[in-house]
């Protein structure tokens, strides 16, 4: 029954991959990519399950928080066009004088 | 100080939930671990109110379960509108006005808005969001009043309230 | 009493693994049809919304499918890391998603999509 999640999980990863490859906008394409990211997690998970120890799971925490990493910085380099701007919390002059 | 020994707390129990070995040396490392994380976090300047909220987690526990049964009713709507033979949706924005005074309390009402499927906060500004909705009778501003008053109850200081 | 609490744990012990499969199974339903939706809807902003429903109910299931069916408690804690770090993530990111294709001027469909509007049959 985990194989058969396994199978389902990867028919939805490749119907994410017609979107990808479609996708009209550039956002599109980075939304099919998060999801296919999101999908991978649980995809690594199960294998260990199906593989008989789950052993796996470190890695598939790491892919989350990479996953998210990802998204962001491809999101703040085609809104900058660059790595270095600080994303740092914009302070308004006006109350900090106060 | 108090945040300070939260983050060692919290660290601490991450380690050990996570290795599962307790050998002198293994444990020499996690220490080692543990206490240079510390020091990047101290550099970092994030050992503050928000970056350690263990004070309000006994309301914020009160408040997720409500919003799991939130998010699994919502998911239903949003699945029948992935079924249907022909597409009935009416995508809307809405302008919602929220009563959260603190920062935390602002994110988690908008992380909530962008958890339950068939909501998306597009934008922030001061105490307003723009909010994208698949349907026009689930995004009335009189929608998201009781997520609102529960965010504040779970994360607004007393003072401010 | 202590004989029927120990009937109960052989019971638990022996149901665990279909349930988990089974949630599991349902888990993989719904990312299916996530990604349905992800292929029929008509713009950017309603994709975000079908892909938000793999991102909960989706990964939940899968994830307390893989819970019910943890060998030891190890395992146990790193599922509910994944839980915790995913749940806080998502939305995030989706909401980064949104924001930045507003700010880059991407403008939302307005209105009745399919069968509601009568000039738009695809």
């Amino acid at each position: 029954m985990t194989a058969a999640a396994l199978i389902a999980i990867l028919i939805g990863m490749g119907l994410l991959l017609v979107r990808a490859l479609l996708g009209p906008t550039l956002y599109d394409r980075i939304l099919a990519v998060n999801a296919i990211g999101t999908k991978t997690v649980l995809v690594i998970g199960l294998l260990g399950y199906v593989m008989g120890r789950p052993d796996f799971l470190d890695i598939a925490m790491i892919y989350t928080l990479i996953n998210f990493v990802t998204t962001i910085a491809i999101l703040k380099f085609f809104r900058y066009r660059s790595f270095q701007v600080p994303l740092a919390r914009r302070i308004d002059p006006a109350k900090e004088a106060e | 100080m108090a945040y300070f020994l939260g983050l060692l707390a919290a660290l601490v129990a991450f380690w050990f939930g996570n290795s599962g070995h307790y050998k002198p040396l293994m444990l020499g490392f996690g220490s080692v671990s543990v206490l240079l994380t510390m020091i990047l976090a101290y550099r970092l300047d994030i050992i503050d109110r928000e970056g350690a909220p263990y004070v309000r987690l006994p309301q914020l526990i009160k408040y997720y379960p409500w919003l799991a049964v939130e998010v699994v009713k919502s998911n239903w709507v949003v699945i029948r509108a992935c079924l249907r033979a022909e597409l009935d949706i009416t995508p809307t924005l809405t302008k919602v006005k929220t009563v959260c005074r603190s920062d935390l309390a602002r994110v988690t009402f908008a992380n909530s808005i962008t958890m339950t499927p068939g909501t998306v906060t597009v934008e922030i500004e001061g105490d307003k969001l723009l909010v994208h909705g698949l349907y026009e009778s689930g995004t009335e501003p009189e929608g998201f009043f009781e997520m609102d008053k529960r965010c504040a109850a779970a994360c607004d200081p007393k003072e401010a309230r | 009493m202590a004989d029927f609490l120990a009937n109960l744990g052989s019971f638990w012990e022996i149901l665990r693994h279909p349930l988990g499969g089974a949630a599991c199974l349902a888990g993989g339903l719904l990312i299916i049809i996530s990604s349905i939706g992800v292929l029929r809807f008509p713009d950017f902003y309603t994709r975000l919304h079908a892909a938000s429903v793999t991102d909960t109910s989706g990964a939940a299931l899968v994830l307390i499918g893989m819970a019910l069916m943890a060998p030891n408690w190890l395992v146990l804690v790193k599922l509910l890391c994944i839980f915790i770090f995913l749940f806080l993530t998502s939305p995030t990111s989706s909401h980064a998603l949104a924001n930045a294709a507003h700010v880059a001027g991407l403008q939302p469909r307005i209105g009745p999509v399919g069968a509601a509007n009568p000039e738009d049959k695809t």
